[in-house]
């Protein structure tokens, strides 16, 4: 581990401190009014949560894949609606540029993605490709010195806020696959970027979700994450930042598991029925003890699976493991925590059922559930063969 | 002018303490320890001096273990430019705590010491008066405004049933009361750069002073278990109860 032991826990320290006493009593009003206060991105600003990965020659904090999984069970704790606002800074957003980025591109990113006054978005998914991403239509045609976009970006988180989007679009059109893709630095405010509408979502209210037009919007050459050496190589550095993007959403899930457990607990110890606290009946007490076991389950997977990514072990099949088992988790702990709290648990006034709703994506997005399947058994094939 | 605070270990807010089982004390045992709350409030409001260009330096002391580095770790990652720890294996108490700083105010200088009013432990409410008394300086206790005049410090001070003004010549104490500020968090970046800055250790015999305990504690109770209530029948019940049994009503 990069930090010291009493660093770290003064970091995690920190971090619990403005989870539960800052971002815990806002939860509810984020929810009901489908907006995050200003101030509030500031703070997490100022307190340097949007560079926790970004080297800190860039001036972020350079945390290894552990350090960076133990702040986001921290942040876990609280509505995943909040990690959403620079979650993307500090994974699919910047990594790649970390990574494959230009020596150039990485200045001009960097720096401000850590300190958040950019906030990234990341473009990928279109109507028509979602679990397939590789078979992207939005298309990107040299034209002189530039090249023009033209496609439709779906379902795309923080675009409503974002000032820069990584986005995949084919360079190579006598491809269909991953293969003819490019992943451009694309600034939000050039012309030929529209909007849509923000979509109507299931849960995690305060964060937005909409699609991206490009329409011959026309983006400078050296646009390509890594330069033109980088050409037709987009799903390459996509590739590159998957494992830990998924060891952060597991450890994510995780945190949430933890959250819901304690309200669970905190609800069957105080509410009575036939004379006695709930919790004192064996069958509310095994939702209690299979929420519990599942979730330090999923807390051992995914620090063990860090470790072993920072000390160099490849762990794309640990990976999708974790992420796998941490987000069917968290839907299995939610569930029952609903179940504990009665008709209270279908109820806005606590908690559990936004965490319901919002855990819920966890399994959908950066690779289904039955993507993460499928990409085990295949690795475990091939390792076999 | 340079601003020193004094800051305490202790038990954090959110930690249920337990008396251990023989009365000689609370029992420390894996129990989270952070910086006294009115200590936090005193770092931020020298920092706060500091930014406003009033202060050019803040100096964080602790007197105590050598666990105190984490605390003192802490209030560089909130702004000290450099902490100095005296450290001991004696427990502390007040007046040494008092003696060991006085005597590292004789080298340091600083023109304003702002302590926490009390620490949320011992409650004692004792080790910046007597540091006043020793250094032979003004104090303004439980400050809920501090401003600096030229060479003077202005303090409002938190007084039963209203406010009082003074104004102190420097150098002067200050202990904080709870609403002179709100202490921000250490950005992230700030508390990784908190090991590079300098934290120095002194022995109290470095100084030269002894900070041996005058005072032996005799017993540490928890505070009595609320006796389980009761249900009765009647108004009438209730009334006789209230008259006869807790007598308070008559
Ligand atoms: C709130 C939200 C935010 C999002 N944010 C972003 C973002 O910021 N950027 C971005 O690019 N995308 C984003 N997405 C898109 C997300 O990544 C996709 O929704 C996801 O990859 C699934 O694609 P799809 O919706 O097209 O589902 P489909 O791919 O159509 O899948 C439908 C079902 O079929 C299953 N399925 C598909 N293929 C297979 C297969 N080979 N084997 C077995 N089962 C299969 C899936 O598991 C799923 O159950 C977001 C989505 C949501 C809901």
């Amino acid at each position: 581990m990069a930090l010291d032991d009493s660093t770290m826990d003064q970091l995690l320290d920190t971090v619990r401190k403005f989870v539960r006493n800052r971002l815990v009593p806002l939860e509810e009003q984020v929810s009901m009014e489908d907006h995050m206060p200003a101030e509030v991105v500031q703070e997490m600003r100022e307190l340097g949560l949007f560079g926790l990965t970004v080297p800190p020659e860039f001036g972020g904090l350079g945390l290894s894949t552990e350090e960076e999984c133990r702040v986001v069970l921290e942040l876990g704790y609280t509505s995943p609606v909040f990690r959403s606002v620079f979650g993307t800074n500090n994974g699919i957003g910047s990594q790649g540029l970390v990574i494959d980025g230009t020596d150039e591109q990485k200045a001009k990113y960097l720096p401000k993605m850590a300190t958040g006054e950019i906030i990234g978005s990341f473009a990928l998914t279109e109507p028509d490709a979602g679990s397939d991403a590789g078979s992207v239509t939005t298309t990107a045609v040299l034209d002189g010195d530039s090249y023009l976009l033209n496609g439709t970006k779906r379902y795309i988180t923080n675009a409503p806020e974002a000032q820069l989007f990584t986005v995949f679009a084919r360079t190579d059109p006598t491809t269909k696959g991953s293969k003819g893709v490019s992943a451009f630095l694309v600034d939000a405010d050039l012309p030929g970027i529209t909007l849509g509408k923000s979509n109507r979502k299931m849960g995690q209210q305060g964060g937005h979700v909409c699609d991206v037009i490009f329409d011959d919007c026309r983006v400078p050459r050296d646009a390509i994450i890594g330069g033109q050496a980088n050409l037709n190589r987009g799903f390459l550095t996509a590739m590159k930042t998957l494992d830990r993007g998924r060891l952060h959403i597991a450890a994510l899930a995780v945190g949430c598991s933890e959250r819901l457990i304690e309200e669970a607990l905190t609800y069957a110890m105080e509410r009575k029925q036939f004379n006695q606290p709930i919790a004192e009946f064996q069958l509310v007490q095994a939702m209690l003890a299979d929420s519990r076991t599942e979730s330090y389950a999923g807390r051992t997977m995914v620090m063990d699976a860090a470790k072993r990514r920072d000390a160099g072990e490849p762990v794309t099949t640990l990976a999708s493991c974790c992420k796998l088992f941490a987000t069917e988790m968290v839907g299995r702990v939610a569930d029952r925590a609903v179940q504990i709290h009665g008709g209270a648990g279908y109820m806005e006034e606590y908690p559990v059922a936004r965490f319901y709703r919002d855990v819920r994506l966890f399994r959908i997005y950066e690779g289904t559930s039955q993507i993460q399947q499928t990409l085990i058994a295949k690795n475990m094939v091939r390792d076999a063969r | 002018m340079k601003v020193m605070v004094p800051v305490k270990r202790v038990v954090d807010y959110n930690v249920k303490v337990r008396v251990k089982p023989d009365g000689s004390g609370v029992d420390l045992n894996n129990v989270k320890m952070s910086v006294n709350p009115f200590c936090e409030i005193g770092i931020e409001e020298a920092v706060r001096l500091k930014e406003a260009g009033s202060a050019t330096e803040v100096i964080a002391v602790a007197v105590g273990s050598t666990a105190c580095q984490e605390q003192l770790r802490t209030c560089l990652a909130l702004g000290a430019d450099r902490a100095v720890l005296i450290e001991t294996t004696d427990e502390v108490q007040p007046l040494g705590v008092a003696r060991a700083l006085a005597a590292l105010q004789a080298k340091e200088e600083a023109g304003l010491v702002i302590f926490g009013k009390q620490s949320i432990d011992g409650d004692n409410c004792q080790t910046g008066q007597m540091f006043a008394a020793l250094a032979n300086m003004p104090q303004g206790t439980f400050a809920s405004e501090v401003t600096i005049e030229g060479d003077k410090v202005k303090v409002i001070r938190e007084v039963d049933g209203g406010l009082q003004t003074v104004q102190l010549s420097m150098p002067a104490v200050v202990s904080t009361d709870l609403r002179l500020n709100e202490p921000r968090y250490a950005s992230l970046p700030n508390i990784m750069k908190a090991k590079k800055k300098p934290l120095d250790v002194h022995s109290p015999q470095d100084l030269g002073v002894d900070v041996a305990p005058t005072m032996e504690v005799l017993n540490v109770a928890p505070p009595a278990e609320r006796a389980a209530g009761i249900i009765v029948d009647s108004v009438e019940a209730l009334v006789d109860k209230l008259k006869n049994e807790a007598k308070v009503i008559s």
